[in-house]
């Protein structure tokens, strides 16, 4: 199987997942993770980012088109997707701009810090958006911690789950 | 002119981005209708048909809870009809469909449902939602088999809902906040309120009939204003777990319409 077929069906089911699994948790009455954004995170480095931050885009308006909440999801993930090489950059240092990071092998701490910072930059977004409403900071601060929690808990079992072989 | 395609080349990244994110405030923030032609929601064929399958799965866990209810309505409602002098079915008022929700949201700020019933079931916009418990929305966007309902828990709906015994009236309004209570706004100084006091919809708004029910009042305040009461209505309806819904067609609705150009 090649990388574009590998890639488009692993998007796939991450949509599908989200949308019938994950959109349905309600923790606590209103905690769901994104957990979509594991693609964002572990699309493969080299690729041509242009290609990376539109097909970012694309899934996360579909991801709004099954949820009606049209744009926000896309907005949260194409900024992740923009930010991206700066969040390596902190999170690996020299290895990412030597470029020889290995997703399957990176040690826990720097799994953690790269894939928190991703999930609170996109939760961030995503909550801002959605309440657009300054005299509720508190709440959208509450909310963004929350569903981060819990996105950052399941992106790093599927991690484990799903070891990829690439770059 | 070089110096100028050398920049664009330089920050394509940048570019594609701005444009990609501002395009995605714009279908955020616009209330235009230019959505409903693009088929960009959850009534589109695709996502309708895979709501509709997973929702018959989990339907079936939840069976025997729905039996209960709809018995519990149709001996309430069998009890109204025997009460009643028959009226001919071609001057009514409003018409009933029924429907089953295939999509459920109520942790957003701006939830919607999705019902499996649309122009082919004489579905249209700005039809009433109600439960057997009260109010749950508004439809929105209709295709040919499904539709999309604005929830009551939506922080753009305003409906108009008043005290069942004084006729007071005010706006209802949620505020994004709890899914089980709903905030009921301008609500006159000189009303008198109580807590539990129950809420209905009133007559003034042409999607929904008088007297369908909403909640009643946990707690209340004068606004900000100081000239009106701001009350907190909590609701009948668990918004969480709906099923069977009815869709409440006006057959005065463009009469209505029309006398108010």
């Amino acid at each position: 199987m090649n990388n574009i077929t590998r890639n488009i069906l692993t998007a796939i089911l991450l949509i599908i997942a989200q949308t019938i699994i994950f959109n349905n948790i309600n923790l606590l009455g209103y905690i769901n993770p994104f957990v979509y954004i594991i693609f964002v995170a572990y699309y493969p480095i080299k690729n041509d980012r242009l290609f990376f931050i539109f097909i970012s885009f694309i899934i996360g308006l579909l991801i709004d088109i099954f949820s009606d909440t049209l744009g926000l999801h896309a907005a949260a993930s194409v900024t992740i997707a923009y930010l991206r090489p700066s969040v390596l950059k902190i999170s690996f240092g020299l290895a990412y701009i030597h470029m020889v990071i290995k997703f399957k092998n990176i040690d826990f701490k720097n799994k953690l810090i790269y894939l928190s910072l991703l999930t609170v930059m996109h939760h961030t977004v995503l909550f801002s958006l959605e309440i657009f409403n300054l005299s509720k900071t508190l709440f959208i601060f509450e909310r963004v911690f929350m569903s981060s929690i819990f996105t950052i808990t399941l992106c790093i079992l599927f991690s484990y789950l799903f070891k990829t072989n690439e770059r | 002119m070089r110096q100028i395609i050398d920049f664009f080349v330089r920050n394509k990244n940048f570019i594609l981005f701005l444009s990609l994110f501002s395009f995605s405030l714009l279908l955020i923030f616009s209330n235009s209708k230019y959505h409903s032609s693009i088929v960009l929601n959850s009534t589109n064929s695709i996502t309708g048909n895979i709501y509709e399958t997973t929702s018959s799965i989990s339907s079936y866990f939840k069976l025997k809870n729905e039996n209960e209810s709809l018995n519990t309505e149709n001996t309430y409602l069998k009890k109204i009809i025997y009460n009643y002098p028959s009226t001919s079915n071609d001057s009514l008022k409003y018409e009933v469909f029924n429907s089953k929700v295939i999509k459920n949201s109520y942790n957003l700020n701006n939830n919607y449902l999705t019902i499996n019933a649309g122009n082919i079931d004489s579905i249209a916009e700005d039809m009433g939602v109600v439960s057997n418990k009260g109010i749950i929305g508004v439809t929105d966007r209709i295709s040919k088999n499904y539709s999309r309902v604005i929830s009551i828990l939506n922080t753009k709906l305003n409906l108009n809902a008043k005290l069942k015994k004084s006729n007071h009236f005010g706006v209802l309004n949620w505020n994004g906040i709890s899914n089980s209570t709903i905030q009921l706004m301008d609500l006159p100084k000189q009303t008198k309120i109580n807590i539990g006091d129950t809420i209905i919809t009133g007559g003034n708004s042409f999607i929904f009939p008088e007297g369908i029910l909403i909640g009643n009042v946990l707690s209340y305040k004068l606004d900000d204003t100081q000239n009106y009461i701001e009350a907190e209505i909590s609701l009948f309806n668990d918004m969480t777990s709906i099923k069977n819904v009815y869709v409440i067609k006006n057959n005065h609705l463009a009469e209505l319409k029309k006398l108010n150009e």
